[in-house]
């Protein structure tokens, strides 16, 4: 692959979240991110070509919100486009913006990504992904109980239970130190076997404490041409790869049959592609999306292409926290905040801010040459982004 | 520079009122199909589809994600699939985009809908509207269109009669349309005397309830030249939003189509819209707007549209020769439908109602209420 430009990511922006952000409408609580980022970016509204959208309509009964929201995003006389995927929506709309800005269609794409899950019922709209005759009866929302035990059946459970509750409380400390973050619950190590233990059970093994939020909250990332970005952006994230893997909705097609994941899919063919044999040495940070930390503990073998034993050791030995080997999530994660048509866009913009070095008190140490960011949704589904600090060069 | 992205097929089911025999995934299954016969390309990241579009809507389809049970239909299991919400005119805007990013060389692209499946589409656009101030009173796409229509014709002069004329000709084009079979001709009479929908809309002046499905295969040029002789070349795109709330913006001002018309010009090289198309197809969801949006395209001058819908527009281009939106598309294919009209034109591959020597096209689509968003596509046989 030879890309037509390089695209920079030039601003940030995100509200607050939270879980019930009555104080803003739709549009006002997309304004906030909006104006955060534009003030981030150091540019106005008059210098965005094209505004790209994102979320899901059946979590807020909003059908085509961004007629409404355009109130709020500024799409009002600009190009718009609007693409939803479900959970991974954020990470598609950087793709999006990536494509519109590397064609030479636009210079400056503004990419917003929202869900006020307040305003509906999250597991319910979920639940509604679900085939009608198939599948609907049977789904549980995001609420996968299946996961838990899996992991308790591969790693043992005293193991499995003490990785899943030790990650736990590395996102809470993680996210103690990030003041956007929804839930900050100043967690303590030596709580670990109490927490969960008085945790209310969602299904089987996977508590409450176990469990992403439902947050209300949106995101804005601003893209610019090389030429653009280097014009306004002292240090921009340049947006290297990404990959987006999806499969089909029926999970049973092959049987228990062992198969690759659209995580280890996706992983191997945007290393391989872009020339990374060692994930764990050769990547500054991994914005991961984790919607519990059942999911999380087992996530990092199939991302970081080593063996289970391997990632519970990252995970023993400290390597993923702030100041570890690969900080996984410096922002708290999704087990912190998950408004979802804009969590896997926060992934990547927190990933940008850790290349800006503008992450301010949860920014890692040292140099954050090589960052990735995951978007997770759908039916298992997967978007890598890889960014670097240096602008890619292209060789034909 | 970026490289140059052409249709290489284009497919879609007939479009019917009640397609009781298929689900969503069936229809698309046949879009794929006949895309698959016409040119001979598989997935792949390079030299191959490299990204697979849907287009459809989770509350039309009463499901969150509508694409997730498309993505084995869209042949990208383990691949790259996404969802364009809007009209699927949109998802050729993005599908060109990521080929000329370099990113693929090809794309798929299939839309669907089953507006028949909803108790009611005004319902599902009801939802459109802000939750505190305009959904409580009741407003969907059609009451809005009919605030647009009363505002328009009193402006234009455009007569009751002049409206019938469009739905007749609608229909008679469309009887030439082997998608759109349940598109019965009409008469003048037919159309002024059937009920009242929203005032001055009347049934037959709504595009009518239809389920069916739409696709297509774009590919970089070099790798298009070589799959089909008759590549049709994307050669300009604009969109453009509205304001939302109806009292905030002036409903005959044909803003946003202006907007989204003018920079698909510009992209394209075309001065003058007038002479610069063989084919315009225009999503004409009400019998009004048919006469509104060609005159915010530049088709026709402003308050000229009733000369051109009395001369049956002899001397310019043909205008809907499909039939258009009034003999059937659902809400959010109707521009898509629109381009996918224009590429068998220029193909030459439109049967009973191909225009002979057609070479340009313009395609239109809208999203929202009142015409908040317009996408304008602009193509070429070169």
């Amino acid at each position: 692959m030879k890309k037509n430009r390089n695209v920079g990511i030039v601003g940030v922006g995100q509200s607050a979240f939270s879980s019930h952000r009555e104080d803003v409408n739709q549009p006002e609580l997309i304004n906030e991110a909006v104006n955060e980022a534009l003030e981030h970016a150091g540019i106005t509204l008059n210098d965005v070509d094209c505004v790209v959208h994102g979320n899901m309509e059946l979590f807020e009964m909003v059908h085509q919100p961004d007629m409404w929201h355009t109130l709020g995003t500024g799409a009002y006389g600009k190009e718009t486009i609007r693409v939803t995927t479900g959970g991974t929506t954020g990470a598609t709309l950087v793709c999006v913006a990536d494509n519109l800005v590397a064609s030479g269609m636009h210079d400056v794409v503004m990419a917003i990504g929202f869900e006020k899950l307040q305003e509906g019922n999250t597991t319910a709209g979920i639940t509604n992904m679900s085939d009608p005759l198939w599948g609907r009866r049977l789904q549980t929302g995001a609420l996968t109980g299946v996961f838990a035990q899996k992991a308790i059946d591969k790693y043992g459970e005293e193991k499995a239970k003490k990785a899943a509750m030790k990650y736990r409380i590395i996102m809470d400390k993680h996210a103690m130190k990030n003041p956007k973050a929804h839930r900050r619950l100043g967690l303590e190590f030596d709580e670990m076997d109490t927490l969960a233990e008085n945790s209310p059970t969602l299904v089987g093994d996977l508590k409450m404490i176990h469990m992403c939020s439902q947050s209300d909250g949106a995101c804005v990332v601003i893209f610019a041409s090389e030429e653009k970005a280097k014009e306004i952006c002292k240090q921009p994230a340049w947006i290297k790869d990404h990959i987006t893997v999806h499969r089909e909705e029926a999970y049973c097609a092959f049987g228990d049959a062992p198969h690759t994941t659209t995580h280890e899919y996706a992983a191997q063919k945007l290393f391989k592609r872009n020339g990374i044999t060692s994930p764990v040495d050769e990547l500054d940070v991994f914005e991961m999306y984790d919607p519990s930390c059942w999911w999380g503990i087992d996530w990092i073998s199939e991302f970081m292409m080593i063996s289970s034993d391997e990632a519970m050791k990252l995970i023993e030995d400290d390597e993923i926290m702030i100041g570890g080997k690969i900080p996984f999530n410096p922002s708290g994660g999704v087990i912190a905040s998950n408004p979802i048509g804009a969590t896997a866009m926060v992934r990547v913009a927190e990933a940008a801010l850790q290349i800006m070095g503008d992450a301010g008190e949860h920014q890692v140490p040292g140099e954050v040459n090589q960052a990735l960011a995951s978007g997770f949704g759908g039916v298992m589904w997967t978007v890598l982004l890889l960014l670097t600090k240096e602008a890619p060069v292209w060789n034909e | 520079m970026a490289r140059r992205v052409a249709i290489c097929a284009v497919s879609q089911t007939k479009f019917v009122r009640n397609n009781t025999t298929q689900r969503f995934q069936e229809m698309e299954l046949d879009v794929l199909e006949s895309l698959r016969e016409q040119v001979d390309i598989g997935f792949a990241d390079e030299g191959g589809i490299g990204m697979s579009i849907n287009v459809s809507n989770d509350v039309f389809d009463a499901r969150t994600i509508s694409d997730a049970p498309m993505t084995d239909v869209l042949g990208a299991h383990m691949g790259c699939e996404e969802k364009v919400d809007q009209d699927g005119a949109q998802a050729i805007i993005y599908g060109a985009s990521a080929i000329m990013s370099g990113h693929c060389d090809a794309v798929l692209i299939i839309g669907h809908c089953r507006e028949s499946q909803g108790q009611s589409r005004n319902m599902c656009t009801n939802l459109t509207f802000d939750p505190f101030f305009t959904r409580p009173v009741g407003l969907d796409y059609c009451s809005a269109a009919g605030f647009q229509a009363q505002a328009y014709l009193s402006k234009s002069g455009i007569t009751e009669e002049q409206l019938a004329k469009i739905v007749v000709k609608s229909r008679e084009n469309a009887s030439k349309n082997p998608y759109t079979p349940e598109a019965p001709r009409v008469t003048v009479e037919d159309v002024m005397s059937s009920p009242m929908l929203c005032d001055p809309i009347r049934e037959l002046h709504a595009y009518p309830v239809s389920d069916g499905a739409v696709g297509m295969i774009l590919a970089a040029e070099d790798l298009a030249v070589k799959l089909t002789d008759t590549p049709v070349f994307f050669n300009g795109h604009g969109n453009n939003m509205d304001s939302f709330y109806l009292g905030d913006r002036d409903l005959t001002s044909n803003f946003a189509l202006k907007g989204a018309a003018e920079r698909a010009y510009k992209r394209a090289g075309i001065t003058d819209p007038k002479t610069a198309f063989d084919i315009v197809e225009i999503s004409d969801q009400y019998a009004y707007q048919y006469p509104m949006w060609l005159e915010g395209l530049g088709i026709c001058d402003e308050g000229k549209a009733g000369e051109l819908i009395d001369s049956d527009n002899a001397n310019g281009p043909a205008i809907n020769a499909s039939g258009g939106m009034l003999a059937g598309n659902p809400l959010n294919l109707g521009g898509f439908v629109r381009a996918a009209e224009g590429a068998m034109q220029l193909m030459g591959k439109a049967g009973d109602r191909q225009v002979k020597g057609a070479k340009t096209a313009l395609a239109h689509g809208v999203v929202g209420p009142a015409g908040q968003f317009h996408t304008v596509v602009i193509l070429g046989s070169d």
